[in-house]
């Protein structure tokens, strides 16, 4: 027996009369399911006007953000991938580069660029996690340095956006290495006494938090970023047991000492000029 | 009682042939000298032959051979037993998973400071499997400058499967307890040498990994991931270790080929585990050696080429 009737007929638009809706023209958070136009959602800089979820952003959309008038020169564009390991998994490394670099536009996982911000000189390093996960190797090691000596050129500040799964493992030590190098060339930076902010975005793991993104002179994040050493898997599976709410969330690491604070995108570009005024005494 | 690894087998049957030899010639007063010297000899040539074309995965198996030294009595023995254990990071608590203090080498003061793993159930759970926390990291750093200010040379010993990935560990902050280890040891205005005893995991052994000199003992293994776990993560099973062993090229040979690590310190016919006192002596030779020839540079030089040394690592292409 049902206790429920259809009082009118279902969908009586005929198929010639249909509409149709192109495709990415709406967002749904994946968060909070509320659906938005692409425009406006790009309007907000792509956080949920509703729940506040941050969506990750490319290198280039952070640059649009920060950088006045959208002006930057990107450097070192043409550095890509060597095979010095003639490392084959299921696909060799190469082939896989070439299939990453083909469906993505980008070279590796991170571009560097300087330009103005507030009017301030600063060379941005900003990682793509689309890019095999943003991960660290022989390219965004050499990427770093490269714009860790522009900025000692220009006596400007330095900053790298972290969104890293961590190190890549097809470039086994070599890629290791790079915390060493990118660490050394910090080392540099701190001798000619240059400010270096550290951003990391969600998500931030493995060898980039175990070496150059808890190395700011500040560390910031955004909220809710997911911030590891191990991953939230590896740590469960460690200890046996379920992790408390919130466990490794920007909030937590904030709590626990490791940020010094955690910036909502809209007062991003305001907040990194501030800090850079700051530095100049 | 000695352990032996699947592909030692070989070597425990002639082992086990010899007792009963020695047995019976105990019970019955007959002289078997002969036929152990042969029995001896026929061993000899077993371990040569297993031992000169060791794979990858095999060097890792040695690597963490139960009867291999750790690092407690590489000090010990280099030091003849002039050690003084300093512990505790004077922040959280004492790391047991981490060693270090003072030690005379050939009569002058080093920083010994390493990873170190238990010899049984016990002690491998009290030493939580060489896998240190932060405060572990902390305290090797708090010995580090300790010895800076001194103007003691610093040496490490690293044998880790990973740094531990523990809830409290990510509390206090492992990421960075690592992050500003590498940090600091490329800063050092005294001489470090890294020596790869056993197992280089990842970051964990780069946590005290940043020296003038770093170098692996033959039969170590150093990359970015233990083999089980790389094959884990591409081939989703760790059925595929010996091909991850392969393609990561952790091995002594293939990490100084690659110029990640300066030197290789060869381990006897039959590795470290039978030969213990021999692999003291090559590590305290190459110690003695290298701290005095560091020890000539002028530590401004000294500390910008080991910078230098790291910036050169990493291979691309293109402009």
């Amino acid at each position: 027996m049902v206790w429920f009737k259809r009082s009118k007929d279902g969908i009586t638009t005929s198929t010639a009369d249909k509409k149709e809706t192109p495709e990415g023209l709406w967002y749904k958070c994946p968060t909070c399911k509320t659906v938005i136009s692409r425009d406006d959602h790009a309007e907000n800089l792509y956080v949920c006007a509703t729940c506040n979820h941050h969506e990750r952003l490319s290198s280039d959309e952070y640059f649009a953000i920060l950088f006045d008038e959208d002006k930057y020169t990107e450097i070192a564009k043409g550095l890509y991938s060597a095979d010095p390991l003639k490392f084959n998994d299921t696909k060799p490394y190469p082939a896989r580069v070439k299939a990453t670099q083909e469906k993505t536009g980008l070279k590796d996982a991170i571009k560097v660029a300087h330009g103005k911000v507030n009017g301030e000189t600063l060379v941005v390093a900003a990682m793509d996690f689309k890019f095999i996960g943003g991960s660290l190797g022989s390219v965004m090691g050499e990427k770093i340095a490269r714009g860790i000596d522009k900025a000692i050129a220009l006596k400007s500040p330095f900053m790298i956006i972290s969104k890293s799964g961590g190190a890549r493992m097809m470039e086994a030590g070599l890629s290791l290495m790079q915390m060493a190098k990118v660490s050394a060339k910090l080392s540099q930076l701190s001798d000619a006494k240059l400010p270096y902010i550290s951003f990391l975005t969600d998500p931030t793991t493995g060898g980039v938090t175990a070496s150059f993104a808890m190395l700011g002179d500040i560390n910031i994040s955004e909220p809710n970023a997911l911030i590891a050493f191990a991953g939230p898997r590896i740590v469960k599976e460690t200890i046996g047991r379920d992790l408390p709410k919130g466990f490794q969330k920007a909030e937590f690491v904030l709590e626990h000492g490791f940020l010094d604070f955690i910036v909502e995108r809209k007062d991003l570009k305001e907040k990194i000029g501030q800090s850079l005024v700051m530095f100049k005494g | 009682m000695e352990n032996y690894l699947a592909f030692e087998e070989p070597i425990k049957v002639i082992d086990d042939e010899i007792l009963k030899v020695r047995e019976v010639e105990e019970n019955s007063g007959v002289d078997s000298s002969k036929l152990i010297k042969d029995l001896e000899k026929k061993k000899t040539q077993t371990i040569k032959d297993i031992f000169k074309a060791l794979t990858p995965w095999q060097r890792v198996q040695l690597s963490r051979h139960p009867d291999r030294p750790y690092s407690l009595d590489y000090i010990n023995a280099l030091t003849e037993g002039n050690f003084v254990e300093l512990h505790g990071d004077r922040n959280v608590k004492d790391d047991k998973a981490m060693v270090g203090g003072f030690g005379q080498l050939n009569g002058k003061t080093v920083m010994f400071v390493g990873q170190q793993k238990g010899i049984n159930t016990k002690m491998r759970q009290f030493r939580n499997f060489g896998m240190p926390n932060p405060e572990g990291y902390r305290k090797a750093l708090r010995l580090f400058k300790l010895a800076e200010k001194f103007n003691i040379p610093i040496v490490t010993l690293i044998d880790t499967p990973g740094a531990f990935p523990g809830l409290e560990a990510e509390e206090r902050g492992q990421g960075e307890a690592i992050a500003r280890n590498i940090y600091e040891m490329m800063r050092l205005k005294v001489p470090v040498i890294c020596v790869i005893i056993g197992e280089g995991a990842s970051g964990g052994a780069l946590g005290i990994g940043v020296g003038d000199k770093v170098v692996m003992l033959e039969n170590s293994w150093y990359s970015v991931i233990s083999p089980e776990n790389c094959s884990t993560i591409l081939w989703r099973s760790w059925d595929y270790k010996e091909q991850a062993a392969d393609a990561l090229k952790l091995t002594s040979t293939d990490m100084k080929g690659l110029k990640i690590v300066d030197d290789v310190i060869k381990e006897p016919i039959g590795g470290a585990h039978r030969h213990r006192e021999e692999i003291f002596a090559s590590v305290k030779d190459y110690l003695i050696k290298n701290i005095e020839r560091l020890q000539k540079l002028d530590p401004e030089k000294r500390t910008a080429k080991r910078h230098e040394k790291f910036i050169e690592m990493g291979e691309y292409k293109g402009r």
